[in-house]
């Protein structure tokens, strides 16, 4: 029996039944179709997260107060010294560091004549907009000035001024935040949601006046942007040891953006292989619907099987024609499940264009040989049942 | 061609035992034409099906072409079956979802023979039972009498050495019956051996010899 043959024998057999072939071709489709569209989701979310980050530029170092262990335990002793200007100001010279800002933070609500807007108000200095990339779309950012001086102006995101001002410029304009009054003097292009920050929907003004506004003695962060990528390790530890002299304890964390985003990476990817195991399991669901399907035939064609016995067909071939069967079941439902998964995710990129969603390539070879390994393992039974089935007791008795 | 001796079957039901061969020895000649006869239950099919290599003897020795066949192993038994022997049965067992000519091709399918050539020998072994007419048809747009033929004609197509036929005409009317008795005669008379199983005298009558089986023993031998 040649290969093109028994497939051929196959099909003849399965299109026998056309209903109940589709019902479970369908159902392996479902499986595999939620297989490649929820690893796809996953796939996406972490390469959008990398993005964002890369979005960030990649030489970044983060210092935040209190030591973060990375098994999670709790801050190295009991008292924290404040991460402080002078802090901040001894990192900035540190070799290597190509420039730095400090970022003092509080909440409050935006004022502006009747209208107002509760958004996130961060005290930084001149370095945040290169630092995080940002662009002023009208005036000026926050002027390059020693951290210590303070001064009320404010810069605001793109949808408070356009909340707050409308058409008009809010340039030279007076909002208030809190009872303090703070002369508007640029407002952010448009950037949109990045993370852990909205940059559309917040108001940067000087550093010590935050702090004083807010009644923080201690920074919220310090971002270090570094010369060369290459020595970030090395900027790292003298930023630690820097610290470390002036705080006598380890009591500051720095961390690279590389570790964050590495850590968000392996989190999602993670993600991803739990909701590829929960799909996984319809996908057993479906392999015992092929397995039921194939134990139906069996049963049904037992007078074909006794009958194909008779004319000398050998065990070995029964088992064969009977795996074909289930295989092309799986087959089919494979190809059909990939244009489903790559169907919905095509959809879900019609509502969010700019989610990275897409199939990773290995997903379409790993979808069929999944539905193939499906099918295989649970078709084998069945066929070996049929291949056992005894020819003198599956002839007898009448019928066609 | 075929020779038994004191070949028994025993079916165990539970505690029971029954004797459905009980000691059969016999010789049949290459070429030959034999009818087997005897009541329900007297071991007829059991005894062909032995003979066609479905079933094995509980007991006994069976030598098919001289080769002591009762304990080669399934494989081999398989082929001998796929080469040696047709079978043609009471209730056709065609494959209803193909045509004429792919029930005919079944055999060779499995066999490997190319499709060109399975698609010949289909058509002419169609036209041996004279169903060229017949060949895309199926099973069900069929007559009893044109199922059996169809069924012969699969039997056959791999130019066995043997054909057994249990109760072949027991499904048809007696114009049907006689057409397919011809066609067997004719094909014995080319060389093919005959063992056949029949309730009808008439159909016996084609047979150059006659075993008469009672509770699973050969009781009686001759023509009518
Ligand atoms: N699978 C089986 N299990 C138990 N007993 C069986 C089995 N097959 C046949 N028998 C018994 O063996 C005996 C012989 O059966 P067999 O089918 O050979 O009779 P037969 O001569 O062909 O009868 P009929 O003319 O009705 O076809 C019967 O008593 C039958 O009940
Ligand atoms: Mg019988």
């Amino acid at each position: 029996m040649s290969f093109h043959d028994g497939l051929a024998f196959a099909w003849g057999a399965l299109r026998g039944h056309r209903l109940r072939t589709t019902l479970t071709v369908v159902g392996i489709a479902v499986g595999i179709g939620a297989v490649v569209a929820l690893t796809a989701l996953g796939e996406g979310a972490r390469r959008y997260v990398v993005q964002e980050f890369a979005a960030l530029g990649s030489n970044l170092l983060i210092v935040l107060p209190g030591k973060v262990e990375t098994s999670g335990a709790a801050p190295f002793g009991g008292v924290l010294r404040d991460l402080t200007l002078e802090d901040f100001q001894a990192v900035e010279r540190v070799t290597g560091v190509k420039m730095a800002a400090p970022l003092a933070s509080g909440a409050e609500t935006v004022r502006f004549g009747d209208l107002s807007r509760s958004v996130p108000v961060l005290g930084t200095t001149g370095e945040f907009a290169p630092l995080r990339r940002l662009h002023v779309a009208q005036g000026s950012f926050l002027p390059a000035r020693e951290p210590h001086v303070g001064g009320f102006e404010i810069v605001l995101g793109f949808k408070v001024a356009k909340e707050l001002f409308g058409s008009e410029s809010p340039l030279g304009k007076t909002v208030r935040v809190g009872p303090y009054r703070f002369r508007v003097i640029g407002v952010l292009a448009p950037r949109g949601r990045g993370l852990g920050f909205d940059f559309d929907e917040l108001a940067l003004i000087p550093v010590r006046t935050a702090m004083r506004i807010f009644n923080r003695t201690s920074l919220f962060r310090i971002l270090v942007e570094c010369h060369d990528h290459r020595d970030m390790d090395t900027v790292r530890k003298r930023v630690e040891e820097v610290l470390f002299r002036r705080h006598r304890a380890q009591d500051v964390t720095v961390v690279s953006q590389d570790a964050v985003l590495e850590a968000f990476s392996s989190i999602l990817r993670t993600l991803t292989w739990a909701l590829s195991g929960i799909a996984a399991v319809s996908l057993l669901v479906a392999g015992i619907g092929i397995m039921n399907v194939m134990l139906v035939a069996v049963t049904e064609r037992r007078r074909e099987i006794g009958l194909l016995k008779a004319v000398g067909v050998t065990q070995g071939q029964v088992l064969v024609v009977f795996l074909m069967e289930a295989l092309i079941l799986a087959g089919l439902g494979g190809v059909l499940g990939l244009g489903l998964g790559t169907g919905s995710v095509w959809v879900f990129k019609g509502f969010y264009p700019n989610f990275p969603a897409s199939p990773p390539s290995w997903a379409f070879a790993a979808a069929l040989s999944v539905a193939l390994g499906v099918g295989a393992l649970f078709g084998l039974w069945p066929a070996a049942r049929a291949a056992r089935v005894d020819p003198v007791l599956a002839l007898a008795g009448g019928g066609r | 061609m075929i020779r038994l001796e004191n070949v028994t079957r025993v079916y165990r039901l539970g505690d029971a035992e029954v004797q459905a061969l009980a000691g059969v020895s016999l010789t049949i000649a290459e070429g030959s034409f034999t009818a087997l006869m005897g009541p329900s239950g007297s071991g007829k099919s059991t005894l062909l099906h032995i003979l066609g290599l479905l079933d094995r003897p509980t007991d006994g020795r069976y030598f098919l072409q001289g080769q002591d066949v009762g304990d080669l192993p399934d494989a081999q038994r398989t082929l001998l079956r796929r080469h040696t022997i047709g079978f043609v049965f009471q209730f056709f067992h065609l494959l209803p979802r193909l045509s004429a000519r792919g029930n005919v091709e079944l055999p060779m399918l499995f066999a490997g023979v190319p499709s060109e050539e399975r698609k010949e020998r289909a058509m002419a072994a169609l036209a041996a039972v004279g169903l060229t007419h017949r060949a895309s048809h199926r099973p069900d747009q069929l007559s009893g009498g044109e199922r059996q033929r169809v069924a012969l004609a699969r039997a056959v197509v791999m130019r066995p050495k043997l054909l057994l036929a249990d109760e072949p005409t027991g499904n048809l009317d007696r114009v049907s019956a006689g057409e397919i008795m011809e066609l067997i005669t004719g094909l014995n008379r080319q060389g093919l051996t005959v063992v056949l199983v029949t309730h009808d005298p008439a159909i016996a009558a084609y047979a150059e010899r006659v075993l008469r089986m009672a509770d699973g023993q050969i009781v009686g031998e001759g023509k009518l």
